[in-house]
Parts: C-alpha cells; sequence; structure tokens
C-alpha cells in the first residue's frame, strides 16, 4: 500500500452541465510508468489538468504519496511533487535552454537564497547560482540536449523542445512526472530515444511517469499499465497488453 | 559645444523618463497592465522627500524615504486595487488604475494644498570644462540612471527571482505550473516599479524645484509613450524610448520655431514609429497559439 505514490479517487468534472471526466480511479506505484490513453477528446489532457491544479475536479479526490492535493492551486501542487509539460509545447522561448531548466530549480530549498543577498552579490548568491547551473547541465545532460544549452528554446528543433520541457518538468523535482504526449511530433528514431530517456529518468532519479500517448507501440514498449479513456469514463485499466487488445477499447479506436 | 550641452541635459532628463518607463513596462510585461497610476508614485514620493527635507534637511535621507515609502504605497496598490481583478477584464483593471491615480492626486491636494511646494534639494551649481557648462544635476542623474539600470539588467538576468520574471512574462501558466509564486513575483515588480519612481521624483525636484500634486502626469504619460516606442514590455526597449524621448525633449526646446510644440513633437514621433514598427522599437512579435 506503501508504495503507491498518485491514486485517484472517483475523480471527475463537469463544466456547466457537461460531465468531461467522471470516475476515474488510478493507481500508480512508486517507479511505475503508466500510461493515460484514449481516442480524442476522450478527457486524457483534463485529468492531467486536474492533476495539476489547472482546473478543480468536481467530484473525487486525488492523494500523491497519500497527501489529498485536491483543490490545491498549481504551485502548491507543483511544490508537492507533480509536475507536467504540454501537448501544445509551452517553453519560455526567449530564454535559453539552461534558463528554461533554471526556472525549473528556483524553489528548491537547497538552492534558497534570499533576494537581499541577490541584490548585493554576497558569496552565497555566487554559491548558490553555481550549484544550480551545475545542476541544469546535469538535467540536460539526461535528455541530451546539454551541447545545446545556450541557445534560446524557440530555436530548438521540436524533437528537442519536447525533451527541454521534460528536463524542465524534471528540474522542479517531482516525485511524479506528467507526460502530455511527449512522443507526438517526432521520428522513430526521435521517439526511441525518448523512450531510452523516459527509462533512464526513471532509473536515475527514481521517477514515477505517467503519460498521455497516441503511439501505441511507444505505449506498449514502455508501460506495464494503462488506463483508457474514452467520452470521460474509464473504459478499460490495467495490463497494458490485455487492456489494449480489448474488443470495446478497438471498437473505440476505430469505431463500428 | 552648445550641441554637447544640450545632448548632455537630454541625456538627463532621458533617463529620467527611462527610469519612470521601466515601471510601466515591468508592470506590463509582468501583469499584463498598464499602470496609470505609476506616474502619481512620483509626485508622492516628491511630497516624501519634501517633508523629510524640511524635517532633517539630508536629501539622502529624503530619498531614502521616499524610496521605502514608495515601494510600501505600490506594493498596498497593488494588493488592494489590481489583484482583486486578477482575471478581470483589461478595461477593468484600466480604468481601475486611472481610479487610483486620481485617488493618489486628489489625496495629496487635500493634505497638501495647491499650492506649489518649493523643493531645492542641493544647489550643485555648474561644471565648467572644456569651454562646457553643465549643470552638475544633470551629471548626477545620468550617472545615478545608468548605474541603477545596470544594476536592474544584471537582477533580472542573473538572479532567481529575475529569471521567474522573465518566465512569468513569457508564459504566466507555464510558469505556475514550474512552481513559481505568481503573485510573489507581481508584488517584486511592482516594489522595483515604485522605487524607481521614487528615483525619478528626486532626480525631477533637482532639475526644478516646483513640486504640485500633478508633478507625475506629465512625465507619465511621457515615460509611457518611452516605454511604447521602445516595445512595451521590453526592459531595454523602455531605456532607449526614454533616452529617445528626452534627447528629442531636450533639442526641441533649445529651437525657438518648434519649442512651443515639444509635447506634440513626442507625441508625432510615437505615431511615426508605430506606424513603422507596430510593436515598438524592441519589441516582439507575439504569435497568437490556438
Amino acid at each position: 500500500m506503501t508504495d503507491v505514490i498518485l491514486k485517484t479517487e472517483n475523480l471527475g468534472i463537469s463544466f456547466g452541465g457537461l460531465k468531461a471526466v467522471q470516475d476515474v480511479n488510478i493507481e500508480i506505484k512508486k517507479k511505475q510508468l503508466y500510461g493515460l490513453v484514449g481516442p480524442n477528446g476522450a478527457g486524457k489532457t483534463t485529468v492531467f489538468n486536474m492533476l495539476t491544479g489547472v482546473y478543480h475536479p468536481t467530484t473525487g479526490k486525488f492523494y500523491l504519496d497519500g497527501e489529498d492535493l485536491t483543490g490545491k492551486s498549481q504551485e502548491t501542487i507543483n511544490h508537492k511533487g507533480i509536475a507536467r509539460t504540454f501537448q501544445n509545447i509551452r517553453l519560455f522561448n526567449n530564454m535559453t535552454v539552461i534558463s528554461n531548466v533554471l526556472v525549473g530549480l528556483h524553489n528548491q530549498e537547497e538552492f534558497k537564497c534570499s533576494m537581499i543577498e541577490s541584490m548585493l552579490r554576497l558569496p552565497r548568491h555566487f554559491d548558490c547560482e553555481k550549484r544550480m547551473r551545475e545542476r541544469a547541465k546535469e538535467i540536460l545532460r539526461v535528455v541530451g540536449l546539454e551541447e545545446e544549452r545556450n541557445f534560446l528554446s524557440c530555436n530548438l528543433p521540436y524533437g528537442k523542445q519536447r525533451k527541454l520541457e521534460i528536463a524542465r518538468a524534471l528540474a522542479t523535482n517531482p516525485k511524479i512526472l506528467l507526460l502530455d504526449e511527449p512522443a507526438a511530433g517526432m521520428n522513430p528514431h526521435e521517439t526511441e530515444d525518448l523512450m531510452n530517456i523516459i527509462t533512464r529518468i526513471r532509473d536515475d532519479y527514481d521517477m514515477t511517469v505517467l503519460l498521455i500517448e497516441h503511439d501505441m507501440k511507444f505505449v506498449s514498449g514502455l508501460c506495464d499499465e494503462v488506463t483508457v479513456l474514452n467520452f470521460g469514463t474509464v473504459l478499460a485499466q490495467g495490463d497494458t497488453k490485455t487492456a489494449l487488445n480489448d474488443p470495446e477499447v478497438i471498437k473505440a479506436y476505430i469505431g463500428g | 559645444m552648445k550641441f554637447i550641452e544640450t545632448l548632455l541635459n537630454g541625456l538627463s532628463m532621458g533617463s529620467t523618463y527611462a527610469m519612470i518607463a521601466l515601471g510601466y513596462t515591468m508592470v506590463y510585461g509582468i501583469a499584463k497592465m498598464l499602470n496609470f497610476a505609476h506616474g502619481d508614485i512620483i509626485m508622492v514620493g516628491g511630497y516624501m522627500i519634501f517633508l523629510s527635507m524640511t524635517a532633517v534637511g539630508n536629501p539622502v535621507l529624503g530619498l531614502a524615504a521616499a524610496v521605502i515609502f514608495c515601494v510600501v504605497l505600490g506594493i498596498t496598490i497593488e494588493k488592494i486595487a489590481y489583484k482583486p481583478l486578477r482575471g478581470a477584464s483589461p478595461l477593468a483593471v484600466l480604468i481601475t488604475a486611472i481610479g487610483v491615480s486620481y485617488l493618489l492626486q486628489s489625496s495629496a491636494q487635500m493634505i497638501f494644498g495647491s499650492a506649489p511646494k518649493m523643493v531645492i534639494i542641493a544647489d550643485l551649481g555648474n561644471l565648467e570644462f572644456a569651454g562646457l557648462k553643465v549643470p552638475v544635476y544633470t551629471l548626477v542623474t545620468l550617472g545615478c540612471s545608468v548605474v541603477i539600470m545596470l544594476a536592474l539588467n544584471l537582477f533580472v538576468k542573473y538572479t532567481k527571482i529575475g529569471r521567474a520574471m522573465i518566465a512569468v512574462s513569457e508564459d504566466k501558466g507555464a510558469a505556475q505550473l514550474m512552481g513559481i509564486n505568481v503573485n510573489g513575483i507581481i508584488t517584486v515588480t511592482f516594489a522595483i516599479g515604485s522605487a524607481l519612481a521614487a528615483f525619478a521624483g528626486f532626480f525631477m525636484l533637482m532639475k526644478s524645484p516646483s513640486l504640485t500634486n500633478t508633478l507625475g502626469a506629465m512625465p507619465g504619460i511621457k515615460a509611457f509613450t518611452a516605454a511604447v516606442i521602445g516595445g512595451i514590455g521590453s526592459i531595454p526597449g523602455a531605456m532607449v524610448g526614454g533616452i529617445l524621448i528626452g534627447v528629442v525633449e531636450a533639442i526641441s526646446l533649445t529651437v525657438p520655431a518648434i519649442a512651443a510644440y515639444t509635447d506634440a513633437i513626442e507625441f508625432l514621433i510615437l505615431i511615426v514609429i508605430l506606424l513603422v514598427r507596430p510593436t515598438g522599437i524592441l519589441g516582439k512579435k507575439r504569435r497568437e497559439k490556438v
């Protein structure tokens, strides 16, 4: 029981009269790579938005490491340990690659240094900046962007922007990483590289990952468990192979 | 020679405008609002300098008192008037800012009356060298402004809070999801803007000692113009715009034929620049994401 890191209980949200998502129950264990799949408009990103505080669920609750985070603000949820990437990339475009990661490191205790210290440029400020840069470089190395660290992030090719989003989210030191279509728009070679990166993050940082993805090869190659959503409700859940071969799931995907 | 004197004068006026414009542009960049009460913070700073000069007679203490008071005032205004409107329509925020501006002006008039107060900060005299005759206050203004603006640039580029400020101005939502306390960053921005306004008030009184409750009104509008010319939201843009407006003003004032039209000429420049570059000199094009 103790190794469940993220748990949702009847999580749901309505917009006006429309029940966009209802009764989602998911349990994700520590270091698990968990998939959230479903046809377009099934409510996958809405689930992410609830788990990160962008939307507040109208029913149900969710717990991180046993702590109820339902209805908390976005930055509180981030501090508690849920970090995400975005389906349509939302990097800080006019900042360098490394600065994007440094923003992610912003709030961590180990890099605390007061504004006064920064303004007077006391030694602690420089020490703090140096340690932050070291950490940022280390994270960029994991996603393979160390060489490009001084580029403006808007000048990176698409696939690398997606990797930078992962690095930035990782920098906030989360317990669980929520990846929204990380492989979208990548070619097969980049996708394979990304699978390796995600596995490495899991191993090196003891990270738990919940990911939304349409590429079924990617999902079945990476995730051992999935939840399939359709029209805002859970269609199937459990072991990846079984769930994806469920006749209902196949029907939802190809119609009929 | 005369021209160099005019130019120095223009640079000094321009750097004062730039300091005010920075307040407009930083608040716009981060809170996405036009704080039309910003000019009046200058005036409040002016009265603080007046009060402390009367009480203690030391201009440096006066400046310190003004900076502290303006920072507290700026933060308070943001908390009381603007924060409850976060997420409201931009027009509601704009009219609130105009309301705050009138509130500050009228309060000052009620407290201090409408007769101008004379605030003689210090008679620094003129500096003469190589045939030039330059009032020392222009050099002090120019020097202080350059130091302050350099410091601000370093602060924004190389500190955590500075980076968080840029991140918030780029994408507030994403910044929040990366754990940045957006309200805290907005507070810091208002504090910095108000402190700069207090400095600007000090420089303005050094130039001409007459203090009324509308001290900040016209410079506020000109600095706003400067911020737009430079590209609103851009810190270097505000500096460039401010200097440009100041130099144009100084030159125009020395030509008798057009001196009376100085203000008109400045606003004409705004129109021309916006026709050529709608986002201002250093403003960047913003793509709307769908």
